[in-house]
């Protein structure tokens, strides 16, 4: 338990870069973004009156039905999502290079030598860096993604009041401590999904001989253009769409949180923009992020990463290019 | 005594070459073995199927232990540093220490600290801001620490001073060995281990030629300076090596009689550096 603590130590020095500050820089950027096109808005606004229906943003707001701030209590919701959702896209870049780097980097260097005149079993190797992948850095993410949530809530509270709107009125429609547990709920779900992910790309790193990048990619998507090949003459009969998303884009960027989240759901919540609440329900909430994992995708996703994850042990043990 | 390292028809297969040609041999506890080879020998694929690192036919038994099973186990007993500067370069000097400290039963902190004393590293240093020299002096400091039964070292020198490898040497020998530890080296610079050595083994092309202590080998090989009116004589005994230095013939017998030779002229105890050019001749015609 000691070595494995050791080991995460190890993984966390390392990458402190990518792991620690590019969520946190991502975040501080998100948010002087968000607070600059707010002032220009307000800018805007108090300079050339910017109306809609022909009422002024106060009058707009104070018109509202209960229907619509039950949209607008939504709309702070995902307003509050909306840092995590750029965090979880520099999340996934960083975890995606890592596992392609991490079981490779230290061959290519011949540090792989140092760490391996240590009494500590490939296993352990090959676990505290999944383990940084899927459990350190969403950690991470997700704490960076919390604070930006929160200084979002407070910047569009501060906005609201400027506009002369009640803040508890406003915080009656929103459902900011579901958002942030559901933020957190996420962090295993995205964890399982990721597997297959964070396997093959391991099991990339701990067995090319060079350019582990070019092969994660070729495998892959050279399997899927030959599916679709063969479909084309008739030959197979798999569905080219189930293919492509199902194995291609999951091996490679199920890294990338919360890409189980179904397009047509998405899809959904954005064409029935001014009925929001009912759908945005549909995966939010601790018990919605968590019913996902009886999903067959997240569990034979999972098998197949496991496995991948166990070949890449396998290959750290056996791989000899020194 | 019981044997460190027990080789059986121990070979070594790459794609077209063969490193290691059915090599058998017994490396004995508490010895300080010079492995010395020329370029391409087969030594560090001896040592690296030593520490686990290499898959390999034959039986090899280290410490007890298939090092190809339980390199994991080997290791709380087995130290290595292998032939360049190899320490992870985004680490630092403290980082490194702290480390091996925590994973490491056998570590010593305070004796790593010792052996940093005398060098400029800083805790605060990264590896990549140093020199190669002060990455050896890291990676000797952390490995000496640890109270190891066996210590591997793959030209361990290399890239460092001659003051600090005088030093080295001569701290393996008064701070780090006793009678319970073995120690295996390789280094090209023969002549600056060839006083501490207790035992000696040469390979060429993945066969061992040569597996002697150090006071049979004064036995078996002798060298004499002969005079240039006894040097047909000397011809006759089929020497190994003959040199000229000024104006004398120095041959190197292997096997014959001291009484014999001293009728020649004076003889005495070859270099290991004189007989390992003598042995290894043609290796590279």
């Amino acid at each position: 338990m000691k070595t494995f603590y050791w080991l995460i130590k190890r993984e966390f020095w390392e990458n402190r870069g990518s792991f620690f500050w590019a969520p946190v820089v991502t975040t501080g950027v998100f948010l002087i973004l968000n607070i600059m096109g707010i002032i220009t808005f307000e800018v805007f606004a108090a300079q050339r009156g910017i109306s809609i229906s022909g009422m002024n943003i106060n009058q707009l707001v104070q018109s509202m039905d209960a229907k619509n701030m039950a949209n607008i209590g939504v709309g702070i919701d995902l307003a509050m999502m909306s840092s995590g959702y750029l965090i979880g896209i520099v999340l996934g870049i960083v975890v995606f290079f890592y596992c392609l780097g991490a079981l490779y980097d230290d061959r290519r260097d011949r540090s792989i030598l140092f760490w391996k005149s240590l009494p500590i079993s490939d296993r352990d190797t090959v676990l505290s860096k999944v383990i940084s992948a899927t459990v350190v850095a969403p950690v991470i993410a997700t704490i960076c993604g919390l604070l930006g949530a929160v200084a979002m809530l407070l910047i569009v509270m501060l906005v609201a009041m400027f506009h002369g709107v009640h803040l508890w009125t406003l915080l009656g429609y929103a459902h900011p401590f579901r958002t942030l547990a559901t933020m957190v709920a996420l962090i295993p779900v995205n964890l399982i999904w990721a597997l297959p992910a964070v396997g093959w790309l391991l099991l990339c790193s701990a067995w090319a001989k060079s350019k582990p990048f070019l092969w994660a990619l070729a495998v892959p998507v050279g399997a899927g253009i030959i599916v679709s090949w063969f479909n084309a003459m008739g030959l197979l009969n798999v569905s080219n769409g189930w293919f492509w998303k199902n194995i291609v884009v999951r091996s490679l960027f199920s890294v990338f949180p919360n890409g189980w989240v179904e397009s047509q759901e998405m899809t959904h919540v954005n064409m029935q923009g001014f009925n929001l609440s009912d759908h945005f329900d549909k995966f939010v909430g601790v018990g919605n992020a968590w019913s996902q994992l009886a999903r067959a995708d997240f569990i034979i996703g999972a098998v197949i990463g496991a496995a991948m994850i166990a070949a890449a042990i396998w290959f750290r043990g056996r791989r000899d290019d020194s | 005594m019981s044997a460190a390292i027990e080789a059986v028809r121990l070979t070594k297969r790459y794609s077209s070459t063969l490193a290691l040609d059915e090599v058998d041999f017994s490396i004995q506890s508490g010895r300080i073995i010079g492995l010395i080879g020329p370029n391409g020998a087969g030594k560090t694929t001896a040592l690296k199927a030593i520490l686990g690192l290499t898959d390999f036919e034959g039986s090899l038994t280290v410490l007890g232990k298939d090092p190809r099973k339980s390199r994991e186990d080997l290791m709380r007993d087995v130290c290595f540093i292998a032939d360049v500067a190899v320490l992870p370069r985004w680490i630092r000097v403290a980082q490194a220490i702290d480390f091996v400290e925590a994973i490491h039963p056998r570590f010593d902190r305070a004796r790593c600290e010792h052996f940093l004393a005398r060098t400029k590293l800083q805790p605060q240093h990264k590896v990549k801001q140093l020199s190669k020299g002060m990455i050896v002096q890291l990676h000797l400091a952390l490995v000496m620490a640890i109270d190891a039964k066996l210590l591997v070292l793959d030209e361990p020198t290399l890239g460092l001073d001659i003051l600090y490898r005088k030093q080295f040497y001569q701290s393996l020998l008064e701070d780090y060995f006793d009678e319970d530890k073995t120690i295996l080296v390789t280094t090209h610079q023969v002549e600056e281990i060839e006083h501490i050595l207790t035992d000696l083994m040469f390979i060429r092309d993945g066969k061992v030629v040569l597996d002697t202590d150090m006071d049979s080998m004064g036995e078996r090989f002798i060298e004499v300076m002969v005079n240039p009116d006894k040097a047909d004589a000397a011809r006759q005994l089929q020497p190994l090596d003959e040199r000229n230095v000024f104006g004398k013939n120095i041959f190197l017998f292997d096997g014959i009689e001291r009484a014999q030779l001293e009728a020649l002229g004076e003889t005495r105890r070859p270099s290991v550096s004189d007989l390992f050019v003598a042995t290894m001749k043609g290796t590279y015609a």
